[in-house]
């Protein structure tokens, strides 16, 4: 159906091909998966089988194309719009009309199909992908699973013999994306479309594909082959690979149902074996397990009993410190970063931070009028505290210390929607949290309240003793830093080191810091790098940096996975974990499953802007269907959840 | 066929919108445009508020929730933008309106020879004052009788109803008026990242400084719509034979002559005979251009809106409105022009105002929106002004009777706040 024949393309000023010796055949009726660290031409490639590569984007293409028998370097995309459909990566910018309806028979319109024909095609579309309910909304108004399938549906109207898709799933909370997929299977196997696809997160969408199309490196060739052999020697991989690697079984499994066919031999292995700790977690798993699901958080001010005196539990944080420090690099740590990613990957920092820099600076003293009244030691104790879960008997005794962040019944009105009702929320230092639940469920809402970008309408938010929409930006951001879900946002300057410089200025930090963090976070980018010219990681890192600048004991981030393939991930990972066991606080807004559980201790779920779950990760994700991390799921009822963990138990028993 | 009275007006009650039974968009605009016309006929201020109302009330009951009929609240504001600036001008320019009660002086300035008849600062007359003001209220009212078409009428739709030659130039406009709101949100997430920053979100200078990631932003987005669209078969072309496409070109570009030949024979003094045979000959001639260049186009229309009795009657119920208040200003200027000189109390007259009211038809008639209206009925009243209540209170009341027989909730939930709001 698409035969590339010795398909290369260079981009004008570009000094390397992006894609070169491309020779690969993609039958008809199948799901082809493009998969490969980002930079290796993913877009590239596919943008080649719509031919918007390079009649749009410029550049140079050599060898041939065929889609369907026609030549891409004739034909223009729109005359491929027969049969190719073509999805980018933000559904948003694919709409041209603004009802899905309207939407859904736009193609057909510029292809000129008679009226009748495009009813029924409508209406048949508006069924295959569930969207009869929706046919009348404006576009704008619909959640993001919905733009996709609504994306997917305009492209398929016209009824095109192939689809391409790049990154379908990414942005998706879990469910909309089995929806998204359920969709796929169905074309491919009811209609016979052929579906070449790109996508970063393999957990998701690798089980359906036919074949996986392996790009190893830039410019190199791919290789073409089942899942499973790919799988094996492929440097991107989902962690239910990574367990069957580290098992040793073979032929691989790929779904959570493969794997759990063979890991009944694992799981008896594992079952007295105590599971090894999140790292840094030690307060964040003491307090929560504690306190357990039911609280809420409501007592999580109770858990600071080791700081008696203002003296006292500054020592008590610094010696928790070192103790975190130190269980950075101890046999108990995980080696999450590269059991993700496995032996391919290098890019996983040897170096890791100078733990005292990025140490939060106490927490200013908070505006009189905003101050709760408490006392003199509540604002010093921002590192973890030697604390562990023994001492919970004593908890009535001891003075409750402010932890860096609260929610108290916080309501949120944004127009006529109640974005966020009753939520009680509170984060301590040293903590990670991570907020799941539905695309529109009131996370991002939640995390603009603690930055003040929206003001509650009921209740009370606190970041440090401060109310955050009250505060000036300037001393917020030494409370809070909040890196966006689209980290171009905070970014100005046009090079990376103006970035920086703006940054000290912003933060009243010493000319210097913000670079020291760019060059641990990011080592090795050049000073003169545009911000643009960074991949997604490179951005996430620099506007990481940015916002630490300010020291901020509270840290929050919105869907920070979008768009970064393993081994990023795996960077930011470790980076995060480093920052935790520093006695940052971090929230992370997130849909991403495996990043929960490799880095939250405890996870809270969001619904209809109402906290539904909140505990300890394991007791939350393991029981829940749509949340449950892969290996999860495949050692379930055990409350493992990384391949970090089984390894470290693995070796330490072996 | 029993004529229980509920049931029949639960019968002739509009039913609730669906793209099957929505609204003609050019019907919306034939009644906006008839107010409007109305609007420049007359300069009674109590008139003007008058259509106003009904305009607003109209939006209120009839507008959906849909992006494009958030616009009403801009062009209301764009038009007290006007009043207020034709008032400055009538304070600061002076006004050619002579007058006798001087109100208050402003300083002069002694202007040079050359800018004789400009006048800065000075006297300032009630009567330059009254003048202006009436003058910008028709200004006002004209911009707050398109902003209700702007926000009744899907834009979208509108275009379908253009000849297919047209269709490619109006997707084009279409694209970049929608390129304004999403100019505006990415303007304000910018704004609440710099907030992120540490740096204030306010003033001029954190607007510059967001200015240009911005532009870049909506720039990308242009670019990846474009490809979408690219890849869509927007552009694509029928094979048109040469023969017909210089054809087509003659006669657009003969056609285009001749009108403005015609326009100038009809303008110059000597002339009028060959003036209107050419001008007419040439729009024909335009007409069989533009039809011939769709023959390129390939397009067919999903779904084009019919024009059925419910667009008669609201595109009728603006054409009256227009008709009646120009017949009324030719039969009795004098009430639709109060006197400026000397200034009186203006007075209502009673049968252009009764004309005004039939353009509250479409609020009856018109389908329904889906949901929600309550809050926005509430506002509507607002922008109705006190002035304007005896209107706005009949009306209400009348709907409150269609609407208190009919069983559907969607009304019911209507009618509670707009109780509260009379």
């Amino acid at each position: 159906m698409i035969r590339f024949e010795d398909v290369s393309v260079t981009y004008d000023g570009a000094d390397a091909p992006t894609v070169s010796g491309v020779e690969l055949a993609v039958p008809e009726g199948e799901l082809v998966l493009l998969v490969g660290p980002s930079g290796v031409g993913k877009s590239t490639l596919l943008g080649t089988v719509s031919g918007l590569v390079p009649h749009f984007t410029g550049g140079t293409l050599r060898g041939r194309v065929t889609v369907a028998g026609r030549d891409t370097r004739t034909h223009k995309p729109r005359e491929l719009a027969d049969v190719v459909g073509t999805v980018g990566q933000d559904p948003l910018s694919h709409f041209v009309t603004d009802t899905v309806e309207d939407e859904l028979a736009y193609g057909m319109e510029s292809l000129g199909l008679a009226p009748d024909v495009m009813r029924r095609r409508v209406e048949e579309t508006l069924d295959l992908l569930g969207l009869a309910d929706l046919r009348d909304r404006p576009i704008a108004t619909l959640s993001g699973g919905q733009q996709q399938r609504v994306a997917i549906g305009s492209v398929l109207t016209p009824h095109p013999r192939v689809l391409v898709l790049d990154e379908p799933t990414s942005a998706l909370d879990p469910a909309a994306a089995e929806e998204v997929l359920a969709v796929l299977q169905r074309l491919v196997h009811d209609l016979g479309t052929t579906v070449l696809m790109a996508e970063h997160r393999l957990e998701r969408v690798v089980q359906y594909a036919d074949q996986v199309v392996l790009l190893p490196g830039p410019g190199q060739a791919p290789v073409l082959g089942s899942p499973a052999e790919i799988m094996a020697v492929s440097p991107v991989f989902p962690p239910v690979v990574g367990l069957g690697r580290l098992a040793g079984w073979s032929p691989l499994p790929l779904t959570v149902r493969d794997a759990r066919r063979r890991a009944a031999g694992l799981r008896e292995r594992l079952a007295g074996v105590a599971v090894p700790a999140v790292e840094g977690a030690a307060v964040g798993r003491a307090a929560s397990r504690a306190e357990g699901a039911t609280s809420r958080g409501v007592g999580t001010a109770d858990r600071t009993e080791g700081a008696a005196s203002p003296g006292e539990g500054v020592a008590a944080g610094q010696s928790a410190l070192s103790v975190g420090a130190d269980s950075l690099d101890g046999p108990v740590r995980p080696p999450g970063g590269r059991g993700l990613s496995g032996p391919v990957t290098e890019h996983t920092p040897r170096r890791r931070f100078s733990l005292r820099r990025l140490k939060p600076r106490p927490t200013p003293p908070a505006t009189a009028a905003d101050a709760p009244v408490t006392g003199p030691h509540d604002h010093t104790g921002s590192g973890p505290h030697d604390h562990t879960g023994s001492s919970t008997g004593t908890r009535n005794t001891v003075t409750p210390v402010t932890p860096v962040a609260t929610a108290a019944s916080l309501g949120v009105h944004r127009g006529r929607i109640e974005a966020l009702r009753q939520v009680d929320l509170t984060v301590s230092a040293g903590e990670t949290i991570a907020l799941m639940g539905r695309n529109g469920a009131g996370k991002s809402t939640l995390l603009s309240a603690f930055v003040g970008l929206v003001q509650p309408s009921s209740g009370s938010v606190r970041v440090s003793g401060a109310v955050p929409h009250r505060t000036a930006p300037r001393e917020l951001i030494r409370r809070v830093g909040l890196v966006p879900q689209e980290p171009r946002d905070l970014l100005y300057a046009d090079t990376v080191t103006g970035e920086c410089a703006a940054a000290d200025t912003d933060a009243g930090a010493a000319p210097g810091t913000c670079r020291a963090l760019v060059e641990e976070l990011l080592p090795g980018i050049a000073d003169a790098t545009h911000p643009r010219d960074l991949s997604e990681g490179q951005r996430l890192a620099l506007a990481l940096a940015v916002v630490l600048t300010a020291r901020p004991p509270l840290l929050l981030l919105d869907e920070p996975t979008r768009g970064l393939d393993y081994a990023a991930k795996a960077r930011l990972v470790s980076v995060l974990r480093g920052l935790a066991a520093d006695g940052h606080a971090i929230v992370l807004a997130t849909h991403d499953v495996e990043l929960a559980a490799e880095l939250a201790h405890r996870v809270v779920i969001l619904a209809e802007g109402e906290v539904v779950a909140d505990g300890p990760t394991e007791e939350v994700v393991v029981s829940s269907p749509s949340f449950a991390p892969q290996i999860g799921k495949v050692l379930a009822p055990l409350p493992w959840l990384t391949v970090g963990q089984v390894r470290t138990a693995l070796e330490a028993g072996a | 066929m029993s004529a229980h009275p509920a049931a029949v007006r639960r019968r002739t009650a509009a039913p609730v919108a669906t793209r099957a039974n929505a609204l003609h968009p050019g019907a919306w605009w034939i009644w906006a445009l008839g107010l409007g016309t109305a609007a420049s006929r007359t300069t009674n201020p109590l008139l003007l508020g008058l259509l106003v109302g009904v305009a607003g009330y109209v939006v209120a009951a009839r507008r959906s929730d849909a992006p494009w009929a958030r616009s009403y609240g801009a062009f209301v504001k764009l038009g007290l933008l006007v009043l207020a600036i034709r008032l400055v001008f009538a304070v600061v320019l002076g006004s050619p309106i002579p007058g006798s009660q001087v109100l208050f002086r402003l300083p002069e300035v002694p202007l040079p020879d050359w800018a004789q008849g400009v006048r800065l600062g000075g006297k300032v007359t009630a009567e330059g004052l009254l003048f202006a003001l009436y003058d910008g209220l028709k200004l006002a009212t004209l911009l707050i009788c398109i902003g209700a078409a702007n926000a009744l009428a899907n834009p979208a739709r509108l275009l379908k109803s253009l000849p297919g030659a047209l269709y490619e130039a109006g997707v084009a406009v279409v694209v970049a008026m929608t390129f304004a709101p999403q100019f505006l949100s990415d303007l304000a997430r910018l704004r609440r990242a710099r907030r992120l920053r540490g740096r204030p979100d306010k003033g001029v200078r954190g607007l510059a400084q967001v200015g240009l990631p911005v532009l870049e932003g909506a720039l990308e987005r242009s670019v990846a719509l474009a490809a979408a669209m690219d890849a869509r078969g927007y552009g694509r072309t029928a094979d048109v034979p040469v023969a017909v496409r210089r054809l087509t070109a003659v006669c657009t570009l003969g056609g285009l002559l001749g009108v403005c030949a015609g326009t100038y024979g009809l303008l110059a003094a000597q002339g009028a005979g060959f003036g209107l045979p050419v001008l007419l000959g040439g729009l024909a001639l335009a007409l069989v251009g533009l039809w011939l260049g769709g023959k390129r186009s390939l397009r067919t229309r999903y779904r084009p809106d019919r024009w059925d009795l419910r667009a008669w009657l609201v595109s009728g119920s603006g054409v009256a409105v227009a008709a009646l208040m120009i017949g009324a200003a030719s039969a009795d200027p004098a009430a639709l022009n109060p006197g400026v000189v000397p200034p009186t109390a203006p007075e209502l007259p009673l049968w252009p105002a009764a004309s005004v009211l039939i353009g509250l038809l479409p609020a009856f008639v018109a389908p329904a929106p889906a949901s929600g209206g309550g809050t926005k009925v509430r506002g509507a009243s607002k922008v109705a002004g006190a002035g304007k209540a005896a209107g706005a209170r009949k009306a209400a009341a009348a709907d409150q009777e269609t609407s208190a027989s009919s069983g559907s909730p969607a009304i019911d939930t209507r009618t509670t706040p707009r109780k509260e709001a009379t």
